[in-house]
């Protein structure tokens, strides 16, 4: 049927935590009112990608991009757009709206229309929840239709092979010839596993595809049964992803009902189903023999390789592991063919990589990319540049595997191997900004905890070598750190990288070596001049009172160690030798005359 | 310490998933998940009952459950105060906020507060970088704030 207006209100976790939902609500609830519900399509969607100026609605045919939407500015949107025929335009993005009045519509604002879209191409298009959307909107299904009666497997993973994809969690192996190894692997029962337990700390492109497209992760792995010969799939995804589970759990529901998964798909003798596993919390259990281990029931520990999960996997099976952006690329270069794939990106980074942009970055959210675009491009034109007018620092790519990246390189394109070439990595694509006022003895200290906390343990390297790592980034950053320090780092990274049993030690240093490379003289100066230059390190500051001080002695009444002085209605001093650096005095400032430097 | 969990009607449900799950390979993980729905915490006394209900020693459900972070060995308090330390909450100052909250529970991270009504959790990323930084108060989102904007969303509670 068709509709005189198409509204999208963004269901993504990010725009739900500033009640999008309830938006929604007051949307149809007024629509139906009005007697203009049936004219109306409403579609419940995934993440936009532009967070930063959620919650999101969209209004077609105009593509009217609303940003910042407000429940009670659901009535002006009814009224005005949908009844009146006349676009909101207080209510859009800034940058939808042109000086001479203008609107541009939501896909060519200065974020989007440097974008390619693959993996998330329906994300913010379709309704997650409903199949047939999927179905009508986005040719779903049609990649495993044509895989299982057009194509032979040979042919499915040959096309994967030529498309040139590379996988997305982390380490970019070619897909195609992972496929080839389980393929080859003897053994009448074989697996597919998705990975979705993406614990890259900032990075959230998993879940949006898996709460914006998740027809399309079950497509993609149906095709990877059919390519290897496996009937059975496992998708281990974090638990910490309610929405994304529970969206995985209806399309699971609706796909068996309509007859893709189960037995017979689409007539032919081809066989496949998916189990949903439920992870728990281990940033290890990303790498590919951990969590096999996890879902068998056991801790989540890695295991040496070889063999291989393609021929000794979850149950000792042949298994394949694909990353859930991995995967969403599938059914489109099944459809689409390799050759288009091959033409998109670099000459050995294929297609797009999608990236989780935040930090101090204006626009901040997910953004999708041909491989070989530069930082600077995805900095300042995607994202927007540095908010309140600060300087850029570094950009840290790949999370915790990943490392520090400097202004230099910022004319860098940006593929796989170039990434690693500056001593960082893809890794899932956490891509985070940072500006002056961030300190990269702090960064690299705040990864190495997490590394620390969440080492398996299993192998010494790993859990003790990253622990006396952190101990002495601890000492550096509380102003006792020494030169030799800075050589017992880079010694220790070495070996660490070099003898760590998975990739989760191996990549572990990067963080430190990284910024020890680029920033060398930030640690100097906390280890020689004892100063932390971006005002970070609380051991290593001062606490002042400027002339904004009124005298009221609230300071001097809080401070434990009688560090403060002054009399009343007149400006007040501390004595810098005799604070301990609590913070009392700063807390209970009325007038925030109190800094630290 | 707050309400008693450990009530045979909850031992009883935990019995039901143990008897769905039983003999199925890779049991542990979902019936820890549930158990933890059911009781808010794998305590030693319901690994004791999963080890007897699925024949595995011990000693292996306490390794598990150790090792993975969504596992709590003891009941979380009413409300779960979460400060997100992802990077990108981190880099706009989350620590800041967790300090905060900490001070003004007079709470270590982890720690259930003595009435049972508050627990202090350094979250790994909740995925809603554009609102960084984060804190979530159970369900409830609270985003983009600052470390004095802490006392009066823990007012609320």
């Amino acid at each position: 049927m068709d509709y005189k207006n198409t509204i999208l209100v963004c269901a993504g976790t990010g725009c739900m935590s500033s009640s999008s939902l309830k938006i929604l609500k007051r949307l149809e609830d007024l629509m139906a009112e009005k007697g203009i519900l049936e004219q109306t399509k409403i579609v419940k969607t995934g993440c936009f990608g532009l967070c930063s100026v959620g919650p999101i609605v969209i209004v077609y045919p105009e593509g009217a991009f609303y940003a910042h939407v407000q429940e009670e500015d659901a009535d002006r949107i009814v009224n005005e757009h949908l009844i009146g025929g006349k676009i909101v335009k207080d209510l859009l993005y800034k940058e939808a709206l042109l000086e001479n009045g203008e609107i541009r519509p939501f896909e060519e604002v200065p974020f989007y229309n440097k974008q390619v879209r693959i993996a998330l191409e329906h994300c913010g298009r379709i309704q997650a929840e409903d199949i047939n959307d999927y179905i009508e909107t986005a040719e779903g299904y049609e990649a495993i239709k044509k895989a299982i009666t057009k194509m032979t497997r040979e042919d499915v993973i040959e096309e994967i092979k030529r498309s040139g994809l590379r996988g997305r969690g982390g380490g970019g192996f070619p897909t195609g010839l992972k496929w080839q190894f389980a393929y080859n692997a003897p053994g009448d029962q074989k697996y597919v596993i998705c990975n979705a337990d993406e614990g890259d700390p900032g990075a959230f492109m998993d879940r949006s595809v898996l709460e914006g497209d998740p027809h399309a992760v079950i497509e993609a792995m149906m095709i990877t049964g059919y390519a290897i010969g496996a009937n059975h799939g496992y998708i281990y995804i974090r638990a910490e992803y309610p929405v994304a589970i529970k969206r995985l759990e209806i399309a699971l529901a609706q796909a068996r009902e309509s007859g893709y998964l189960g037995k017979n798909v689409m007539g032919t003798d081809f066989e496949f189903d998916i189990e949903l596993k439920l992870g728990a919390g281990a940033f290890v259990c990303g790498e590919e023999t951990a969590l096999i281990n996890s879902i068998e029931g056991k801790r989540g520990m890695a295991n040496p390789k070889p063999p291989f999960p393609a021929n000794e996997g979850v149950w000792k099976k042949p298994t394949i592991i694909n990353n859930v952006e991995t995967l969403a690329n599938v059914p489109k270069i099944i459809l689409k063919g390799a050759d288009w794939f091959a033409s998109i990106g670099t000459e050995k980074s294929k297609g797009t990589k999608v990236f989780a942009l935040g930090g101090k970055i204006n626009n901040v959210g997910l953004v999708e990319v041909p491989m070989g675009t530069t930082l600077r491009e995805i900095i300042y034109e995607v994202g927007g540049g540095i908010p309140n007018g600060k300087a850029f620092k570094a950009v840290q790519t790949g999370g915790p595997s990943g490392g520090c990246i400097t202004a230099d390189y910022l004319d860098t394109q940006i593929d796989f191997d170039s990434l690693t070439a500056l001593g960082s990595m893809m890794g899932s694509g956490g891509m985070i900004v940072m500006d002056e006022d961030n300190c990269m003895v702090d960064i690299a200290k705040f990864f190495l905890d997490f590394t620390v906390e969440e080492s398996c343990g299993k192998c010494t390297p790993c859990r003790e070598g990253t622990k006396r790592m952190l101990e002495i980034l601890e000492r550096i950053s509380e102003g006792h750190g020494t030169l030799e320090d800075l050589d017992k780092l880079e010694r220790l990274a070495n070996t660490i990288k070099s003898t760590a049993l998975c990739g989760l030690g191996q990549t572990a240093p990067n963080p430190v070596l990284s910024t020890l490379k680029y920033f060398r003289d930030e640690y100097v100066a906390h280890v020689v001049d004892k100063k932390c230059p971006a005002g970070v390190c609380t051991a290593l500051l001062e606490y002042f009172i400027t002339d904004k001080c009124i005298g009221c002695t609230k300071c001097a009444r809080v401070c434990p160690v009688t560090a403060i002085s002054g009399k009343v209605k007149e400006k007040h001093v501390i004595d810098t030798d005799k604070c301990i650096k609590c913070g009392a005095c700063m807390d209970a400032c009325p007038v925030n005359a109190i800094i630290k430097k | 310490m707050a309400k008693n969990v450990f009530t045979e009607e909850n031992f009883k449900k935990l019995d039901q998933v143990i008897a769905e799950y039983k003999g199925k390979p890779g049991a542990l993980m979902p019936v820890l998940h549930e158990a933890q729905k059911i009781f808010g915490c794998v305590a030693l006394e319901v690994q004791k009952k999963i080890s007897e209900g699925l024949n595995i020693p011990l000693a292996e459900i306490y390794g598990v459950a150790t090792f993975y972070s969504q596992f709590s060995l003891e009941p979380k308090g009413d409300y779960v105060v979460g400060v997100c330390l992802g990077t990108a909450c981190y880099v706009k100052g989350s620590q800041s906020i967790i300090d905060r909250v900490c001070k003004d529970l007079d709470l270590e991270v982890g720690k259930t507060s003595a009435d049972g009504k508050f627990t202090v959790v350094a979250t790994r990323c909740v995925g809603a970088c554009g609102l960084a930084p984060v804190m979530t108060i159970n369900e409830d989102v609270y985003g983009k704030i600052v470390a004095d904007d802490v006392p009066g969303i823990l007012a609320k509670y």
